[in-house]
């Protein structure tokens, strides 16, 4: 049989669906998500399929209903919440960072919160400085959530079961990019095979998506995409990149990224959050901790240079790693 | 009060205004978009979320406004800024990401800031009603009748921003103005099932303020309640709020498939176009004539030609400038 192809918007909302036939218990709460189907697709079908007291379209009250989420969760309930937009996240980040992250701690590992909280993230269309964000590692940097991000809509389908399964809270990172929605930039990684019947991908795995010998990229979302077309560019030149999508920030799988620096005894991180004190530091200093004498070369790092996203095109397309850049950055870093 | 046929024209002449902006943009945004729709191309990318529809407001608004009475506005923010006063020029080019442009492309179509006339918006629902309440206090600290003025959707009245704001206007007795448009909708979510009261009036008055629900269409109706609601702050009796009661022609923003409308809602809103309705009184008054109405669109046009003709002919700021104004330049 031909394999079945999803968008990954498609392979998120099948997976939402699956877990709801399984668990009465879950149900779904965000602005736009029944009648529309999520402004970026993630609960298509879902208001049909099961109805609007499980499908809660909410008002724009972000801080109300993520932190009704994490009490209908500490009660047995477990909510997936979709706040559409991660830059969004400050009308409710008491709920998140106070609330959803430190319960299970503060109560001594009595209490639970198994909610999964959803948002879009990143940039590349001239949306500007309050849509276009990825701040993943504003939430990787506290403790208590587990964050999830993948690239593809296999491990899209995968993780979210995982997440809604998963007995802590969880932030699922889905990049606009990567959804395969009719009126973004095209992406044709963005369709991609999926299995009809339920799967997970347990958390903490990275996934290779490209074998190399000679640099190691590690990255996540959309920039594993740009890096694979990246790493097409420098083959053809005779360098061999192994392009490592770490799927999940917390869990980390620190094994696969030490493993394949031991190998290739150069790192380059790609990623699109901002560049202080995030994702790209916190895996070199890693790297440093554990794995410093295998490298040949520093390690080097393409993010965000620490201003907000500009608007315009020329100026966004500057500040956003792009696979010119990283065919660049990695050129020199075998190089050196 | 009958209002003098200047001040009716005047008010026709701005919706007129923001309309033909809008209109134009409308068709830019579209450039290279076609056949296949693609967000991020074109001369103007990005989200775009038009004010077709509800001119009325601005309009009847800031016509009582002073070039120094600070404004705040949202995601939706094109009616207010022009019916503000604003350079069209540098407006367009700010759409059009240029460096010429109010924010020399930083900003784009939803993050316009306009120094000289006090205003400010953004793309966080909510975000600019607090600033308004900050811009009503430095006035009253001051001892100035200016009025500080936030426009927002009716969607934006359940957040938390809104409440706090209100409540704090009122304590403090500040010189703002609250406006919401309820245009029924938050994107797909219509007001019916977001909001348990019927009127936001209602919760005007329950953070003890004087608080109306206007027709929005009738932009006569918004600027009586808006010249009671900005005298009474000018003179230091506190804070207002306007619910004014319109709905947008276009959808949340340019692509919003629109299939959450019930049939013929739109159709039937359209008939109380608010440039339309005022258009048809001030002819049966035989304030205006065919010809006259003519030539305030003809105007209107060669204006916003010239903003795009002169936002086309601007350069794109250098690639490098991303990096400057994150902190104010040491001088
Ligand atoms: C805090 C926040 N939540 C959600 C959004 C996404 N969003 C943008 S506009 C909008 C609807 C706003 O509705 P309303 O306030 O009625 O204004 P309208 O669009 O009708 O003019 C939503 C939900 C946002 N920008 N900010
Ligand atoms: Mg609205």
């Amino acid at each position: 049989m031909a394999e079945r192809l999803l968008t990954t918007a498609r392979a998120i909302a099948e997976a939402i669906a699956q877990e709801m036939e399984r668990d009465e218990r879950v149900f779904v709460m965000g602005e736009d998500i029944g009648a529309y189907g999520g402004i970026f697709g993630a609960t298509q079908g879902l208001l049909e399929k099961f109805g609007p007291e499980r499908v809660m379209d909410t008002p724009i009250s972000e801080m109300g209903f993520i932190g009704a989420a994490v009490g209908a969760a500490t009660e047995g309930m477990r909510p997936i919440a979709e706040l559409m937009f991660v830059d969004f996240f400050g009308v409710a980040m008491d709920q998140i960072f106070n609330h959803m992250a430190k319960i299970h701690y503060m109560s001594g590992g009595n209490v639970k919160v198994p909610m999964v909280l959803m948002t879009a993230i990143g940039g590349g269309y001239s949306d500007a400085a309050q849509h276009s964000q990825c701040l993943y590692g504003l939430f990787a940097h506290t403790p208590g959530i587990k964050v999830v991000i993948p690239s593809t809509p296999y491990d899209a389908k995968g993780l979210m079961i995982q997440a809604i399964r998963d007995d802590d809270p969880v932030m699922y990172f889905f990049h606009k990019g990567i959804m395969g929605l009719g009126w973004m930039y095209p992406n044709p990684r963005a369709t991609g095979p999926v299995p009809e019947e339920p799967y997970t991908i347990p958390f903490g795995q990275a996934d290779i998506k490209r074998e190399g010998t000679d640099l190691t990229i590690l990255t996540v979302s959309l920039m594993v995409h740009r890096s694979l077309d990246a790493a097409e560019q420098l083959a053809e030149e005779g360098i061999s990149a192994e392009v490592i999508d770490l799927r999940t920030l917390v869990p980390l799988d620190k094994e696969t990224i030490i493993e394949s620096v031991k190998k290739t005894h150069r790192v380059l991180v790609v990623d699109e959050d901002y560049k202080s004190f995030g994702m790209s530091g916190e895996l070199i200093a890693i790297i440093a901790e554990e794995a410093l004498d295998y490298l040949d070369a520093p390690p080097k790092r393409l993010a965000v240079p620490d201003v907000p996203i500009p608007y315009s095109r020329p100026l966004e397309e500057f500040v956003l790693p792009s696979v010119e850049r990283i065919v660049q950055t990695a050129r020199d870093l075998v190089a050196e | 009060m009958a209002l003098s046929r200047e001040t009716l024209l005047q008010l026709y002449e701005m919706m007129v205004k923001i309309r033909t902006f809008e209109e134009r943009v409308a068709e830019i945004y579209y450039e290279g978009k076609q056949p296949v729709f693609n967000i991020a191309a074109g001369p103007v990318p990005g989200e775009m979320h038009l004010y077709s529809g509800q001119e009325a407001v601005a309009a009847g608004v800031c016509a009582h406004l002073r070039p120094d009475d600070p404004v705040t506005s949202t995601h939706r923010p094109h009616g207010h800024l022009i019916a503000k006063g604003v350079d069209l020029k540098r407006m367009m080019a700010e759409i059009f990401g240029k460096e010429t442009g109010l924010c020399h492309g930083k900003g784009g179509h939803m993050h316009l800031f306009d120094p000289e006339l006090h205003f400010g918006c953004g793309g966080i629902v909510g975000g600019g009603i607090p600033h308004a309440v900050g811009a009503a206090l430095a006035i009253k600290k001051r001892g100035e009748d200016r009025v500080a003025v936030s426009f927002f959707g009716e969607g934006a009245a359940n957040i938390g921003a809104f409440h706090e704001s209100l409540n704090l206007a009122a304590i403090w007795k500040l010189p703002a103005v609250f406006v919401v448009e309820d245009n029924l909708y938050a994107i797909s979510v219509p007001k019916t099932a977001s909001t348990a009261v019927r009127s936001n009036a209602e919760r005007g008055a329950a953070y003890g303020m004087p608080a109306v629900q206007v027709d929005g269409q009738d932009v006569v109706a918004v600027y009586e309640a808006a010249g009671e609601a900005i005298e009474r702050a000018r003179r230091g009796e506190g804070p207002s709020l306007i619910e004014a009661v319109c709905y947008r022609f276009r959808g949340h923003f340019e692509g919003d498939p629109e299939h959450y409308l019930p049939e013929g809602e739109k159709e039937k809103w359209k008939q109380r176009d608010p440039i339309v309705l005022l258009g048809n009184q001030l002819k049966e008054q035989g304030w205006l004539t065919d010809e006259e109405a003519q030539a305030i669109q003809e105007r209107m046009t060669a204006l916003v030609a010239e903003a795009e003709a002169f936002a086309r002919q601007s350069a794109y700021p250098a690639p490098e400038a991303a990096l400057t104004d994150v902190f104010v330049q040491a001088s």
